[in-house]
């Protein structure tokens, strides 16, 4: 039969294809980070030429070029010190951070905490030589050498700053000013239809949060390490939360839409969303509960691949900055790496995101990838990885 | 007509209504394009033409429509030549897997894009190595136009049937010429109206795309995806968008005019 | 007229060809079937080989290791059957609402409109198709939010607009499909030879009983092939849902986000093999109501 024979060459020309794609594990590894393995790959010895371009993984409002708001642009000052023409892609959640830059299209990432030791362990990106970033001796000193961006004490990227996720609420629409996580969890909310929470799985560890100050019988002491039972618990206050979300946000810039039109009016935010709503003169707030918050602490990190390391290393040198770092700061809502930065926002802003404050910076949750080793030190159960996570979230989304 | 004046009234009735529903958020994108308020207030709270200013000066828009306008000519043209190829292969001859041929040409199209979307990303990108770029998503794109230009020329082709090529030969004329003086004249107008579909849908193609286009190129429904949300581009896609309605009444009508028979020239569907 | 020139050579190539029709088809059919049967199908054996395969969800580096895992965990969890669940009853409704509302529109264009309105009115049809499927998706979005057109249009009647969800998705998508339905139908009417109708009217039958038992049936096949657009288009959407689903999730949104978040492509190839099984035996029932020569 012409039709089988048809389909089956086809079957074995794909077999043969398939065995020649898909990439495979990395080459040699030598170090352990902690709990994986780490690929040994060379640093960058001395600066040379710069190749005339650079592609920019990034955070919304982390390179802001002037496109989004004429105000905020301070790529174009970079474009003009350097020669290199900054391509900019914006992403909506670290795990779209990290498959992006897994095509090697791009050659500096911000990479989250969630992200970063990812890109590590996978050999997309390489560690960095600090002596060659002539702004990082400023950066505060807690930031570096940090689990998230180092391995072994060989740092593997640039601090950019830290901050929390916030609570945003449309203040015409929601009254009596919130002040707790409650009004986006509790059942029964007045505003159910019309709440908001961020689209990825680690937002699992906000619930986990809640459930550290709500129901403390469940013993839960970090919330980005939980074992079966306590996911259980967090997968279930998020299913009451479903019930009550309009939609969930990635794209921040959908955030700023839909509290535009008053489709959400209170849920999970940025600084940097509340910031473009309220220059679109939407009556917005947004403040961090009491009880605290998770949050991020950002690392630029520089491809293995990439071709235009030296931009790439320009361009870290840049963002942490005194006048970059503050301007970010400012823009995107968050404390600077670099203490000169405050010298340079507006009055207050370094006193408003605790920068340089240590005892500040270790209260807040920062986005961290989950692993089957107890973050917490258990060592008697097995907690739930990433990939369980991400299992879980689609059970919640439903 | 044999069908009462009834049901004919009853007809009207629902396409009219069927148009306004049609046209309503058209309009409703047009009307944007000139609201003040860049977050689409309902009622506009006032009208400009600042939009318009800034849609004509944006260089974003300009490329990509560039990027577009140039992978649509090349997928229309890859498509032009492998859709005709296979079409005259499985009208004029008879062979075993005739169905299966014609099922596979029909499948890019048949199947969800996202399938085909990662399927020709994980090709593209693990087992030839390529980069993703232009070229690539000139590839993707010819896989499901061959489909649209297929269907109209086999249609053609079964209308016309081979007399003419038949007795061509018998004049004396050889395969290439007979192609070239009696069959490719036939088939013209098939194959503009073909062509025509395989270029809109290109032209407007978004999920296959964003699969197969990289970093670097940006076609039209790219940069309405990227700029779709944010504040100050949102009215300049609209604008973008209503420009796009307008000039598709030129090409649809030549399609029309060209097709000859109304139905046979379109009925490549999608 | 003369196609003399290199008439020595070509007509040895060409009564070659002519002598051999098994050569004629075999050069006609190879470059398509290479980039069909090789390229395309290939690159679809290879995504579905990938579903056999397991991921390293840390680096999310694909592991060539053989495992049903990605299947199990599809079948076990009841998330996948519920997203399953409704994505095909939304290609259903999409279909069933898009089917009611070409028909009438098709017929008029078929039948009772004069020539020169047929040539408007697809013209009509088809201009839509042009504005991008993302601008009229946001439109959609615009109107049906909170303060859009539609909670608008329907505050004087007590009602308020359905908000961001499943009926927004359907409405969308029923919206963006609806030229694709019509056109099928549209062409398979006009095929159908007014003798027939006539013929029914003349052994007494009333518009009525003509239109259910004549026009339907003939029409069916029509139907059906636009089905199969609305149908698979809905399958796979994942866009549409995004922008107006609110909280839906559909079966392309699950592919999507396993491709494009969790970069867990083995497991995005497994989900995706429930929309290709579902289309593949979607085709294979229709081939027999001979809707696929009318597409």
């Amino acid at each position: 039969m012409r039709k089988t024979q048809l389909f089956a060459t086809a079957c074995a020309l794909a077999l043969v294809a398939a065995g020649c794609g898909t990439s495979d594990d990395n080459g040699t590894t030598s170090k352990t980070g902690g709990t994986f393995e780490v690929p040994d790959l060379p640093m960058l010895d001395s600066l040379g030429e710069n190749e005339g371009k650079v592609s920019i993984l990034a955070w919304p409002g982390y390179a802001e070029d002037g496109s989004a708001d004429p105000a905020y642009d301070w790529v174009t000052p970079f474009e003009k010190a350097t020669g290199c023409q900054a391509s900019i892609k914006t992403f909506g959640t670290s795990d779209e951070a990290v498959t992006l830059f897994k095509t090697g299209d791009y050659d500096v990432v911000s990479a989250s905490g969630d992200a970063s030791l990812r890109l590590i362990a996978s050999g997309d990106v390489e560690p960095v030589n600090t002596d060659l970033v002539d702004n990082y001796a400023d950066i505060y000193p807690f930031l570096k050498d940090r689990d998230w961006n180092s391995v072994d004490g060989q740092m593997y990227g640039v601090p950019h700053g830290y901050g929390a996720n916030l609570l945003m609420w449309r203040t015409d629409e929601v009254q009596p000013a919130p002040t707790s996580w409650s009004s986006v969890f509790e059942a029964g909310s007045p505003y159910a239809g019309k709440i908001t929470a961020y689209d990825s799985p680690i937002y699992i560890a906000d619930a986990a949060l809640y459930l550290m100050n709500t129901q403390p019988d469940l013993a839960i002491e970090h919330p980005y390490s939980l074992d079966e039972e306590q996911l259980q618990a967090a997968i279930d206050v998020l299913k009451v939360q479903k019930e009550m979300v309009s939609e969930y946000w990635s794209d921040y810039l959908k955030e700023v839409q839909a509290f535009t039109t008053g489709d959400s009016v209170i849920g999970t935010t940025w600084q940097v969303i509340a910031n473009v709503a309220e220059g679109e003169n939407v009556p917005v707030e947004a403040i961090l509960p009491d009880e605290g918050s998770t949050g991020w602490s950002d690392t630029w990190m520089v491809g293995a691949t990439s071709e235009n390391k030296n931009c790439a290393y320009a361009w870290m040198n840049h963002i942490v900055s005194p006048e970059a770092n503050a301007a970010v700061a400012e823009y995107f809502g968050e404390s600077p790496a670099n203490p000169k930065a405050c010298d340079l926002t507006s009055k207050g802003h370094c006193e408003t995101f605790h920068a340089g404050d240590e005892a500040y910076a270790d209260k807040i949750w920062y986005w961290t990838t989950p692993i089957e080793q107890c973050l917490d030190g258990r060592t008697d159960v097995k907690c739930t990885d990433y990939s369980r996570w991400t299992q879980a979230w689609t059970e919640v989304k439903g | 007509m044999t069908l009462s004046r009834g049901i004919r009234i009853t007809l009207v009735v629902f396409t009219l209504l069927t148009l306004v529903i049609v046209y309503a958020p058209l309009a409703l994108v047009v009307l944007n394009s000139f609201n003040t308020s860049k977050s689409f207030a309902w009622p506009p709270p006032d009208l400009t033409f600042r939009w318009w200013e800034a849609a004509a000066a944006s260089q974003g828009a300009r490329d990509a429509l560039l990027v577009s306008l140039q992978v649509a000519a090349l997928a229309t043209f890859v498509s032009l030549v492998l859709g005709t190829m296979a079409a005259l292969a499985l009208q004029r001859h008879r062979f075993f897997g005739r169905n299966a041929v014609s099922l596979l040409i029909i499948l890019p199209i048949a199947l969800p894009g996202i399938v085909t979307g990662i399927a020709l990303n994980n090709a593209f990108r693990t087992i030839f190595g390529w980069d993703l770029g232009f070229l690539t998503i000139v590839v993707a794109h010819a896989t499901f136009c061959i489909v649209t230009v297929f269907n109209n020329v086999q249609a053609r082709l079964r209308r016309l049937g081979g007399n003419l090529e038949e007795a061509s030969m018998d004049l004396g004329a050889g395969i290439f010429t007979t192609f070239r003086l009696v069959t490719f004249p036939m088939l013209r107008s098939a194959l503009l109206a073909g062509g025509l579909l395989a270029f809109g849908l290109s032209f407007d193609e978004i999920i296959v795309t964003t699969f197969t286009a990289g970093a670097e190129a940006q076609t039209l429904p790219i940069w309405i995806f990227n700029n779709m949300f944010r504040p100050n581009q949102a009215p300049v896609v609209n604008v973008v968008a209503a420009v796009l309605v307008l000039a598709s009444a030129i090409p649809i009508y030549f399609a029309q005019r060209l097709s000859g028979s109304t139905n046979q020239g379109l009925t490549g569907a999608r | 007229m003369d196609p003399g020139v290199d008439r020595g050579q070509g007509l040895t190539l060409s009564a070659t060809l002519h002598r051999h029709p098994g050569l004629r088809l075999g050069l006609l059919l190879t470059p398509p079937m290479l980039w069909l049967g090789v390229a395309y199908l290939g690159a679809l054996g290879a995504l579905f080989i990938t579903s056999l395969w397991g991921q390293d969800s840390f680096t999310g580096e694909v592991q060539r290791v053989w495992t049903l895992d990605n299947f199990r965990d599809l079948f076990q969890l009841e998330v996948y059957r519920t997203i399953t669940m409704r994505t095909l009853g939304t290609a259903a409704l999409v279909t069933i609402v898009d089917a009611v509302v070409a028909f009438p529109i098709a017929l008029y264009m078929a039948k009772v409109a004069s020539p020169r309105v047929q040539r408007l009115l697809v013209i009509a049809v088809l201009m839509p198709l042009w504005a991008s499927y993302l601008v009229k998706a946001f439109a959609w979005r615009g109107m049906l939010s909170e303060r859009g057109l539609v909670s608008w249009l329907a505050a004087p009647f007590g009602l308020d607009t359905p908000g961001y969800g499943l009926t927004a998705t359907i409405i969308t998508l029923a919206y963006l499909w609806l030229p694709f339905m019509i056109i099928p139908i549209y062409a398979g009417l006009e095929r159908l030879p007014d003798s027939l109708l006539e013929a029914s009217s003349d052994l007494g039958a009333r518009s009525g009983h003509t239109m259910r038992r004549v026009v339907l049936p003939m029409a069916f096949p029509a139907l059906v092939a636009g089905s199969i657009f609305t149908f698979s288009l809905s399958m796979g959407d994942y866009i549409a849902v995004r922008i107006v689903g609110g909280t839906n999730q559909m079966l392309g949104n699950v592919v999507y986000d396993n491709v494009g978040a969790a970069n867990n492509l083995p497991f995005a190839a497994a989900v995706a093999t429930i929309p290709v099984v579902i289309m593949l035996v979607y085709l294979a029932a229709v081939r027999r109501t001979g809707a696929l020569d009318n597409l």
